[in-house]
């Protein structure tokens, strides 16, 4: 689904801002954009959050001891895949093929479902060896920050079986469309997030 | 395992005559108003017409009800500061203990910026913006609608702490440590939390659907530079909101999780740390003074041009100041704390931008002046307002810009100087605004217009008790007096908040002329009616559509050119069906888990707070799959409300 005005919705005898009210799908894009910008906004106070108490440790273990490369490898590695079947998906639903649409949303969803399950897994070992969010503001940073993310993939993942559901039942009517369109808005969206989060946080993390 | 959390009879301060005074009023006027409603049979009308209305115009109408109702419940907290106040000097402690009126302060604070100032605010916007735009409503109706009880829940649950339980005793600000569980364990600072989490969202809601509204749906032919200040304004302070919002969503989001689950953000053990708490909330918290003012100054560019009979001065010079205003407020957020210790580096470069932000605001002051040099001036209630903002907000950007200054600052940091200047701004910059807009777009919304001779009493009244409550607080402010004290010893101070005290009482009668006001414009509602559609001869677009405009506002889009203009007359054009969209209870509905969700987390009910919010999700699925989006009004039902108001058509 491409945000971009299609030809036929420009007039090109005025100016683009006088043109008049912009189509709906313009429209719902365009407000689904400025709430993603709001999110970036929150994340960016998470960041600034966990930059500000990165050392603040507390006597307790750093990002040194802490993270596992490997395990944060294949967790972005799911996720960036994730993202390209997100990509096929919106093709399949631009040419309304539903085959297509649901064999890219299943891919996309067991990606984005591995990807939480690592994380989880990450979240548990910390736990159980005491390194839980209460040890250190350090760690509570870190947890809020990732873990933020974390609850933004399982609500894209609800958000997923949900519209398949809408295509199930309504086919590739204008406004399951429109929501598709935002929900590859929102899942690219999460990626970008997770590059910063990989280098801020696993990647500077581990150098001492 | 308790299955009501926290939550018993004791929450109720039955032992406290005032508190339960208070609660006991509040009761008597609901159950006074569900009656009337029940015995009038009004509840259909209420439920199909406003309750679940997505109506650009009447959210906006609730909105600013919502505002005014609240705008009472702050005052009486004034009120009750100033009195204690003026009698708690040498031994005497007052009427008022210290931990009541810590709330009340507290409340004070909280509610006139959230649920007075922030709601009045967007009503204005909603109702007025979409007319300005030439538009049939705002992008996403329904979630104009959710936004509106979101922002009505917060306002619920922040009154309910009245009567079950208590408020926060930190401030508006609630600076940890102060507010960590470690030294507020009651529920007061839970309340501030989710009440301000829950209307935080409606609030970002509305900041997405106005940017996109004035950027993606304006009428053919409003370019840019063809739209109305008061539309400039509208999103620049929409764009604020979208930047400065999620910042406060996420401060709250760690002092609670510091609160309910012991995580260290702010604590002072852990190695937590409370400045970036006092760092974030003011990255919110400074632009939230411009989302507040910015929109007052469209008004008073609508107000000023329309009653000089004059365009705007300096179009361009005010948009270009309101932009440069956006950007600014971001980097000031530091002299709120230059005591916290910053370098000289640091406080010198807030200090710099801080002074440079008074310098569009200047240029917008001599644009409204100079609109009005030469012009043929109206001196109509909405004027006032606006030349008693001139004089007074001019005052309180000196003592702004004063402020700047970080070694002065030191001085008068969290003194009254202080509460005096940002007083100062915001009832002379916001509050002045909202009423000159209250009293000029009224006769648009309702058909009639307010009277003008309780009108100007009123005014009067608030703008001399204005000046006699808050000058003495600059006084003693220099004398040396920090905020928020419950008692003081120093004598001297106490004739200057006896004149202060004496001040709220005449703002209290202006507040008694906006009701007579209301009252007589309501019952003299015939002589004063607006069959123009166009009672100030405006020259925006939502003057040229009738009072009250339909709920289609306009039959045919208008087209704007060099000079806004008329669609075709009536009569001469074929009448086209209209879209619109569907009345629906989701946002309604929304609120109300919203309400159970905040009241049973505040209250540790974790079960209930589950079911809560599975019942705003399921919400959520139902608005998700509903069929029926839009109604269609027919060409016969429009033409039949043209040809009913065939004055309203001429320009």
């Amino acid at each position: 689904m491409n945000v971009a005005v299609a030809l036929s919705d420009v007039r090109l005898d005025v100016a683009a801002s006088e043109a008049g009210p912009a189509p709906k799908r313009v429209v719902v894009a365009y407000g689904f954009w400025i709430f993603l910008l709001s999110d970036i906004v929150m994340f960016a106070t998470l960041f600034a959050a966990y930059a500000v108490l990165v050392r603040a440790t507390d006597g307790g273990p750093s990002g040194v001891q802490l993270f596992s490369q490997a395990s944060v490898a294949v967790e972005t590695a799911c996720l960036l895949a994730s993202s390209y079947t997100c990509g096929l998906m919106s093709l399949a639903v631009k040419s309304r093929r539903r085959l297509g649409t649901y064999f890219g949303a299943l891919v996309t969803f067991a990606l984005g479902l591995a990807f939480l399950a690592l994380e989880l897994r990450e979240f548990a070992d910390m736990i159980v060896r005491g390194d839980g969010p209460q040890r250190s503001a350090f760690l509570s940073a870190f947890f809020t920050l990732v873990g933020c993310h974390g609850l933004h993939v399982t609500a894209g993942l609800v958000w997923l079986v949900v519209m398949m559901v809408q295509v199930v039942l309504r086919g590739f009517h204008p406004t399951v469309q429109r929501r598709l369109a935002c929900f590859s808005l929102f899942w690219h969206a999460l990626d970008i997030v997770w590059v910063w989060l990989f280098t801020v946080v696993y990647l500077m993390g581990v150098r001492a | 395992m308790n299955l009501l959390g926290k939550l018993s009879w004791d929450a109720i301060p039955l032992d406290q005559p005032i508190i339960m005074g208070a609660t006991a009023f509040m009761v008597l006027v609901i159950m006074a108003v569900l009656s009337f409603i029940t015995f009038k049979d009004y509840w259909g009308p209420l439920w199909r017409d406003w309750i679940t209305s997505v109506d650009h115009k009447r959210i906006g109408v609730m909105y600013i009800l919502l505002a005014l109702v609240m705008l009472l419940r702050g005052f009486s907290d004034a009120i009750m500061m100033r009195a204690q106040q003026a009698v708690a000097a040498g031994g005497a402690q007052g009427y008022l203990p210290p931990e009541h009126f810590d709330q009340i302060f507290s409340a004070h604070g909280t509610i006139m910026i959230f649920f007075m100032a922030m709601p009045f605010v967007i009503g204005v916007i909603n109702v007025v913006v979409p007319l300005q735009l030439g538009v049939r409503d705002v992008a996403f109706p329904t979630l104009n609608s959710v936004s509106f009880w979101l922002t009505a829940s917060g306002a619920l649950l922040i009154n309910i702490s009245l009567a079950v339980g208590e408020f926060g005793k930190t401030g508006w600000v609630a600076y940890p440590p102060l507010s960590e569980l470690q030294f507020s364990p009651g529920v007061g600072v839970d309340y501030y939390l989710w009440s301000l989490q829950i209307s935080g969202i409606g609030t970002l809601l509305s900041g997405i659907n106005f940017v996109t509204t004035i950027l993606k749906l304006r009428a053919p032919g409003m370019g840019y530079m063809r739209m109305p200040v008061f539309c400039w304004t509208a999103m620049a302070t929409s764009l604020l909101i979208v930047a400065a919002f999620p910042v406060l969503t996420a401060t709250f989001a760690m002092l609670l999780l510091d609160r309910y689950l012991g995580f260290h953000f702010f604590t002072v053990d852990g190695g937590g740390n409370a400045m970036m708490y006092v760092n974030l909330f003011w990255v919110w918290g400074h632009p939230e003074v411009y989302i507040l003012v910015l929109p007052a100054f469209g008004i008073y560019s609508e107000v000023v041009a329309t009653f000089s009979g004059k365009p705007l001065f300096g179009y361009r010079s005010m948009v270009a100041a309101t932009m440069a205003i956006c950007v600014l407020s971001f980097l000031v957020w530091l002299h709120h704390f230059f005591t916290m210790g910053g370098s000289a580096d640091v406080n010198g470069f807030f200090g710099v931008m801080t002074m440079i932000i008074a310098v569009p605001t200047g240029v917008k002051v001599f644009n409204w002046l100079f609109t009005m040099y030469g012009g043929r001036v109206r001196f109509t209630v909405p004027m006032l307002w606006s030349i008693g903002f001139m004089i007074t907000f001019v005052v309180g950007g000196m003592t702004g810009v004063l402020m700047a200054v970080p070694p002065a600052d030191f001085q008068v940091h969290n003194s009254l100087f202080l509460v005096a200047h940002f007083h100062n701004t915001i009832i002379g910059g916001v509050v002045f605004g909202l009423m000159a807009g209250y009293n000029y777009w009224f006769p648009k919304v309702f058909g009639f217009r307010l009277d003008e001779r309780w009108g100007k009493a009123s005014f009067w009244c608030w703008f001399v008790g204005f000046y006699l409550a808050f000058m003495p607080l600059y006084a003693v402010g220099l004398m040396g007096m920090t905020r928020r004290l419950q008692h003081y010893d120093n004598p001297a101070w106490q004739p200057w908040l006896m004149v202060a005290a004496l001040g709220t009482v005449v703002i209290l009668a202006g507040v008694a002329c906006q009701a007579i006001q209301l009252v007589v414009s309501v019952r003299a509602r015939r002589q004063l009616r607006d069959t123009t559609g166009n009672p100030w001869g405006g020259r925006t677009l939502e003057w040229f559509t009738p009072s009250p405009p339909p709920a289609w506002n306009f039959t045919v889009l208008p087209s704007v050119g060099r000079f806004a203009r008329r669609t075709p007359a009536e009569g001469t054009q074929d009448y086209k069906a209209i879209e619109m969209p569907n009345n629906s209870p989701i946002g309604f509905i929304t609120a109300f888990f919203a309400v159970v969700t905040g009241f049973t987390l505040i209250w540790h009910i974790w079960w209930m707070a589950g079911l809560g919010l599975l019942g705003a999700f399921v919400t959520l699925l139902a608005f998700a799959f509903r069929r029926q989006e839009e109604v269609e009004v027919s060409a016969v039902e429009i033409a039949r409300f043209d040809r009913a108001h065939p004055a309203e058509v001429t320009p």
